[in-house]
């Protein structure tokens, strides 16, 4: 009985291994082919050659692109809107769920409700549109960092890890004189590296990402974010050097400038990504669901 | 947990006690007025006959004239196709996207070589940090009849003759929508159960061993058991979404040939209220319409839940 039941245990676990390669592979390969692709030739693109690795290598796409002034441009915003909009978000989240894990706070169930009726309830596309038109805040930079700086969620995550510091920290401080900003500053800040840098993730890479509100707020060319330029060049392909027989000479082509597009738009995310893995799993961990 | 001190002072003391506690709050409430409770006033537009040149507070009320346009009005097929699809998508999503992480969770769980499981977590977390954008672009390339790799593929093994238009043909853009949506959640959305199974006691599984349970009946009895609370949780939120599907995506990848299938709520109300012909009223109308069933399907849910299982949000 225990041996048949250690043997088909065995069979589970090579099972086990045999999907999650599976599984990597699937995730992982849209990523590689345009990867691949962005460094392969127009014509090997179009005839369909790449499959793993660049055919007829080359970095004509990304020559294209990185000479486009638009897309310097574009990028430049993107981080301004994330640099300071990160900041601004934070600024806000750290202080407000600092004072929400605080349960000599009055009136707190109902401050946490109204953070948390953010998430239940969304007033919609239209009455947000029209609220910013209203704060004059239609294609404007300081509209777009200030609009979108607090993710209800991002604030209970932190404040959860806040309400599992230990309270004896925070009493002896208090003993020897210090106030809530500096056991804020001195004590929780320090203690909760792991949530606060996930909080920060995650506002980065909203501010990163996002394409649809910048999109419909920004009018000028020149407070364009990343995304916008992105999908002019993906959905509408019209970006200027899209034309004009490119086909002719195939090195590369609307296509491979797609492909290198999105390439280095990704660039930064890969960077960052993999030394904050940890980082952002254990602040998860910690402080996503709790009951 | 951390021994709790009893504060028994009143509300005046505690402002005068704690004043920097609400200070620190202020930025968050000026924050939450001006742009999430602000704009809820903007919803009355639903109930008047909105122009841009009178402003909200003085144009027409109309009672629930926009609704009634909105749900049998001339465009309402429009709305309930709409509709429709918003419920489908999202079930599809639910059905097939719901167990995945879990799923995810406790094959990770299994893994004992910590290296090949770290390994794999990287990989699956990785697509949840692309932007929307991105990954239209990325399924618009592989998707493309002439230079999409899965064309190809089929093409090189005489599957089809012809390279397909996946994104035209409207027969297709739910699945891929939905698949697109599980490559880049699921592994992301594993962590919360994979935190949980870290939570089950190691003493449990030592008991079932000794009695000769085999890991199928480990993960059967202790494992799923273990991580109950947490699902259920995690399905509440999930259906209070129903109806809120990932607009910004299907924006990106839909077209005129695929509204049938692809057009959203949300992606119904950007057409009606910013882009064709400004009928601000209307489409305010429907996302109210849309907040409050999914307000009350979160409420719904919740209640039920806790009838049978004792688990819930609130």
């Amino acid at each position: 009985m225990k041996k048949h039941s250690s043997n088909s245990d065995k069979i589970l676990n090579i099972f086990n291994h045999i999907i999650l390669i599976i599984i990597s592979i699937c995730t992982l390969y849209p990523t590689i082919f345009v990867l691949a692709s962005s460094f392969s030739s127009g014509s090997a693109v179009a005839r369909g050659a790449v499959y793993l690795w660049p055919v007829e290598f080359t970095v004509e796409a990304y020559k294209v692109i990185l000479s486009d002034i638009e897309f310097w441009m574009s990028y430049g915003n993107t981080l301004f809107y994330m640099l300071f909009g990160t900041l601004f978000s934070m600024f806000i989240s750290i202080l407000a769920a600092y004072a929400l894990s605080k349960k000599r706070l009055r009136f707190r169930k109902l401050f946490n409700f109204m953070v948390a009726f953010t998430i239940w309830f969304d007033p919609g596309i239209i009455p947000k549109y029209m609220n910013f038109k209203e704060l004059g805040f239609e294609n404007n930079r300081i509209g777009i960092i200030v609009g979108f700086g607090v993710l209800a969620f991002n604030i209970i995550i932190l404040r959860n890890y806040f309400e599992g510091v230990p309270k004896s920290l925070e009493e002896s401080a208090y003993i020897d004189g210090a106030n809530d900003f500096k056991i804020l500053y001195k004590i929780y800040m320090p203690l909760s590296k792991a949530s606060i840098a996930t909080v920060t993730l995650f506002y980065a890479i909203s501010r990163w990402n996002g394409y649809f509100w910048t999109m419909i707020l920004i009018k000028d060319l020149d407070k364009m974010p990343l995304q916008v330029y992105l999908r002019r060049i993906i959905v509408e392909r019209d970006a200027l050097m899209l034309d004009s027989g490119i086909l002719a000479n195939a090195v590369y082509s609307p296509d491979t400038i797609i492909f290198a597009t999105i390439i280095a738009s990704l660039v930064p995310i890969i960077i960052i990504y993999p030394f904050i893995q940890k980082y952002f799993e254990k602040g998860i961990m910690l402080g996503g669901v709790k009951e | 947990m951390v021994s709790k001190r009893k504060h028994s002072i009143n509300v005046g003391e505690s402002f005068k006690k704690d004043w920097q506690l609400y200070v620190m709050l202020i930025p968050l409430f000026i924050w939450l007025v001006y742009f999430a409770y602000k704009p809820l006033y903007g919803l009355i537009i639903a109930f008047k006959d909105y122009s841009v040149f009178k402003g909200i507070a003085d144009s027409k009320w109309v009672g629930l004239e926009n609704f009634k346009y909105l749900l049998t009005g001339p465009g309402s097929v429009y709305f309930w196709r709409a509709f429709k699809n918003t419920i489908v998508i999202s079930l599809y999503n639910i059905i097939f996207g719901f167990p995945i992480p879990i799923i995810l969770a406790i094959m990770f769980n299994e893994m004992k070589n910590k290296f090949f499981r770290k390994s794999v977590q990287t990989i699956v977390y990785l697509p949840y940090f692309f932007s929307d954008v991105v990954i239209a672009g990325i399924i618009i390339s592989i998707l493309s009849p002439n230079i999409g790799v899965i064309n190809n593929i089929l093409v090189n093994l005489g599957i089809i003759n012809d390279g397909i238009y996946f994104l035209v043909e409207p027969k297709y853009f739910r699945s891929i929508f939905v698949l697109s949506d599980i490559w880049k959640e699921s592994g992301f959305n594993s962590i919360i159960y994979f935190a949980a199974l870290s939570g089950i006691s190691p003493i449990l599984y030592e008991a079932a061993r000794m009695d000769g349970a085999s890991k199928f009946q480990q993960i059967k009895n202790i494992t799923i058991p273990g991580i109950m609370p947490t699902i259920i949780i995690m399905f509440i939120l999930r259906v209070g979404k129903l109806l809120n599907i990932g607009y910004e995506r299907i924006l990106l990848l839909y077209t005129p040939q695929t509204y049938e299938k692809a057009d959203i709520i949300s992606t119904y109300i950007y057409r009606l209220g910013l882009k064709e012909n400004g009928m601000m009223d209307v489409a305010t109308a429907t996302g109210l319409f849309n907040s409050i069933i999914a307000f009350i399907l979160v409420y719904v849910t919740n209640r039920i839940t806790r009838k049978l299982s004792d688990t819930g949000l609130w």
